[in-house]
């Protein structure tokens, strides 16, 4: 019985141990970390969306945690504890078979681009493996009024009727919007102080002033901008504007064109076409030269002849403001 | 279904040994059919999303359905049945409560079945790695639990040997403390936002590495000497490997959350810790491998030592491989990728699982008086030996690459691009699993309740027991 005692009993004493001291006490100890600055709980329908975030396991695909590390920058600043205050379950995941989400209210702020996206992923990014969640969208004859039905491209979409939101993509939908990085002092030199940055190609991206990189640009392009613009630089009929034969584009001034990536647009009508859509600015995220190198990529691709632009440019425009 | 089986010279005790170890075995083998089924479609599911569409048969459901079921609908069932009988055998006794072994058998299939339809209608308990089932259906598992470990307990208690036979340290150990891993991972009131994220860390490997280790450890230390016909090779390093895989493993879990927000010195601890697991993992891995020295020929004749011979090569590569992961340096290039998934498979399927069918294939059979036959055992073992070794290649090699995809700042749809050529082989290997798997389930049905290839004479109760 003495031997029982000690192997059972004793192991087991151990282990309640271990188990207050690396499960139970950080738990209790972290769960008190109090918000960030400008961290705010989550509106009813936002907490309902994010339970369809949580009942469709989302974040088996995709992330909620941006590391200090120099390939996750383009997720948004690094995650800090206060941003965790209201996130309960803790979604921070652990494959990123997707795009990491801290941000992507940010990042993609245009509603209209995820009912599509979310409707059927490769309707606006044709290499995409995400389901399709076309079970939260109805199909009907005529949009009630008030509601702007989804602009599914053609393939895409049900052969009669028009697909509008229900109830369960709207709240999802509001809770993904809700998913914004509150600006945090400081945050950058955290990154740098954390270790070494491991990967100086991404790195370099920012410096070079001079001259326009065409692989640069191709490959800004498609990480920032194909999502909606599509790399046909067509963009998708009633729902995101072409910049093929686009007049911003081909213009010799090219202001408004800076302007617009720098800044973003919404409710543009560009060839007697209304977009409802919003475009994020991007002049937090990215420096003046890739803002260059893409802006050129655009002037001269699809048969598009704009006067290419430098760093410099865009720095001056930047330097106006909004 | 009590009355399995065996020749009727046996002991009613030993009859209803048998009656438990084979319904354990063959509960375990339905679910490790239906998991893996339900793998293979999700495998499939990376080549062609728009397969199988609908709320019901969403990627994100059927991905934790997949991975629970797995863990507590086929390893728990099965390892839980073999830690009984191996009790049982080593300590020369009987079941201290057959009912009680029917019971807890009942708690965790009705916990399964409870979990599965849960998380197939959206009831998530938030997609926290294996702990997804909601929290009446974790009291359930928790109740089977707590019912084992006092048969277990009671079962060695009344034994007839001097000595507890290390094989019961490791399985009694086991249970108990996976008993508190479930009430720290059910509390709600303590775990808010980065706090749950901590015991996520922690909860995520000590599910693992507290349940499962330990009692396919347990398998090994009793299959293995009785195999062979010869003690295991060092019963002090085996003690020795107990106290250092309790003391170390609990405090690795934070590993799985490098560069998170949480604190950097319960990172730093964690990965401490991790190069400290080698030396219960090295040390096990060799009193395994120096039991089995200068016999290694056999295994050409015998598939249950070649099971476990694998199962403890996976043990040494898949737990080696966890240490290496847990370097900050490589997690940066690896963390959040598929090399994970890999790695998770190396472990679960290459270690815990090889040890079940091995000492299914080793005990079962003494148990009922039933043999599977060779050829079953063949097709069983190189099928998934095969479908194994191409599903954890596949997905290191792409895991990398994707990796280093993000390294390099490239867009990240290139990251699912370049993935795609490995889902596809990731699929094969899958299919050959699972194929490997139907021939398991027909070698169950005929070392239980179907007909033998060559009936033995079931052993007798206490006859040439190992224990040391």
């Amino acid at each position: 019985m003495k031997k029982l005692l000690l192997i059972a009993g004793g192991s087991t004493l151990v282990y309640a141990g271990l188990a207050l001291l690396m499960g139970v006490l950080p738990g209790i100890m972290l769960s008190q970390t109090p918000p960030g600055p400008g961290v705010k709980p989550l509106t009813p329908l936002e907490a309902e969306g994010r339970a369809i975030y949580v009942a469709n396991g989302c974040s088996y695909c995709h992330t909620q945690q941006v590391r200090p590390l120099a390939q996750d920058k383009v997720f948004g600043r690094p995650s800090a504890p206060g941003d965790f205050a209201y996130q309960t379950p803790e979604l921070l995941g652990s494959e990123r078979t997707g795009p990491d989400l801290t941000n992507i209210g940010a990042r993609q702020p245009s509603a209209v681009w995820q009912y599509i996206h979310l409707y059927n992923p490769r309707a606006v990014v044709p290499e995409s493996i995400m389901p399709s969640f076309s079970w939260m969208f109805a199909v009907v004859a005529k949009a009630p009024e008030g509601v702007s039905p989804v602009p599914v491209p053609k393939a895409f979409a049900p052969a009669k009727g028009v697909v509008v939101p229900t109830h369960e993509a709207e709240a999802l939908l509001a809770y993904l919007m809700s998913l914004k990085q509150t600006p945090l002092p400081g945050a950058d030199q955290m990154s740098a102080s954390a270790l070494p940055q491991p990967a100086p190609a991404a790195a370099a991206a920012g410096t070079a002033a001079t001259g326009y990189d065409p692989a640069k640009g191709k490959a800004l392009f498609s990480a920032n901008c194909a999502v909606c613009h599509q790399e046909s630089g067509e963009g998708l009929p009633g729902a995101f504007p072409p910049l093929k034969g686009n007049k911003a584009v081909n213009d010799d001034d090219a202001t408004q064109h800076i302007h617009a990536v720098l800044h973003g647009v919404e409710g543009v009508v560009i060839d007697g076409v209304h977009y409802d859509s919003q475009m994020p600015p991007f002049a937090d995220t990215l420096s003046d030269a890739e803002i260059a190198d893409i802006i050129d990529y655009e002037r001269s691709s699809w048969g598009n002849h704009g006067k290419p632009v430098t760093a410099k440019d865009v720095a001056a425009v930047r330097a106006k403001g909004k | 279904m009590q009355q399995i089986a065996t020749a009727g010279a046996a002991k009613p005790e030993d009859r209803a040994l048998a009656g438990v170890l084979s319904a354990y075995v063959v509960s375990a083998t339905a679910w490790l059919l239906f998991a893996t089924f339900i793998g293979v479609v999700l495998a499939y599911k990376f080549g062609a999303p728009d397969f199988a569409p609908g709320p019901y048969l969403t990627f994100g459901r059927l991905r934790p359905i997949h991975t629970n079921a797995t863990f507590y609908g086929f390893a728990s069932i099965a390892l839980v049945g073999l830690a009984y009988y191996v009790a049982v055998r080593s300590c020369r006794t009987a079941l201290y409560s057959v009912r009680l072994a029917w019971t807890g058998l009942w708690l965790f299939n009705i916990a399964a079945v409870a979990g599965t339809v849960a998380l197939d209608l959206g009831f998530s308990a938030g997609d926290l790695e294996y702990r997804e089932w909601p929290w009446p259906v974790r009291l359930v598992f928790l109740a089977a639990l707590m019912v084992t470990a006092w048969n277990l307990l009671f079962t060695v208690a009344r034994r007839n040997t001097h000595d507890i036979y290390l094989s019961n340290w490791y399985t009694m150990g086991g249970v108990l403390w996976t008993c508190i891993i479930a009430i720290v991972a059910i509390l709600p009131w303590y775990q808010y936002g980065l706090g749950q994220v901590a015991v996520s860390g922690y909860y995520m490997h000590n599910a693992v590495g507290m349940w499962f280790t330990p009692l396919a450890l347990g398998i090994f230390y009793y299959a293995l000497p009785k195999l062979l016909s010869r003690p295991i090779y060092s019963y002090a390093l085996g003690v020795f490997a107990f106290w250092t895989n309790l003391v170390f493993y609990p405090i690795i879990g934070a590993h799985h959350f490098l560069f998170s927000p949480l604190p950097w010195w319960l990172q730093t601890t964690a990965i401490v810790f991790s190069v400290a697991m080698l030396v219960p993992v090295l040390g096990g891995s060799a009193n395994f491998l120096l039991t089995m020295r200068g016999r290694f020929g056999e295994l050409h004749h015998s598939y249950p030592l070649f099971f476990i011979f694998i199962g403890v090569v996976g043990y040494l590569v898949g737990s080696t491989q966890g240490t290496v992961e847990a370097f900050r340096s490589l997690q940066a290039v690896w963390h959040l990728t598929n090399f994970t998934v890999g790695h998770s498979h190396l472990t679960m399927y290459g270690f815990v699982t090889f040890a079940i069918w091995g000492g299914v294939y080793a005990l079962l059979p003494v148990a009922t008086g039933k043999q599977p036959g060779q050829l079953g055992l063949a097709l069983h073992f190189w099928m998934a030996v095969v479908g194994s070794f191409i599903y954890v290649i596949s997905l290191s090699i792409g895991g990398t690459i994707q990796g280093l995809d993000w390294v390099r700042g490239l867009p990240f749809i290139q990251s699912v691009v370049d993935m795609q050529p490995f889902y596809i082989w990731r699929g094969i290997g899958g299919v050959l699993m699972f194929l490997s798997h139907l021939v398991f389930a027909w070698n169950v049905w005929r070392m239980t309740y179907g007909r033998g290839a060559a009936a033995l004479p079931p052993v007798p109760a206490f006859a040439d027991e190992e224990a040391a």
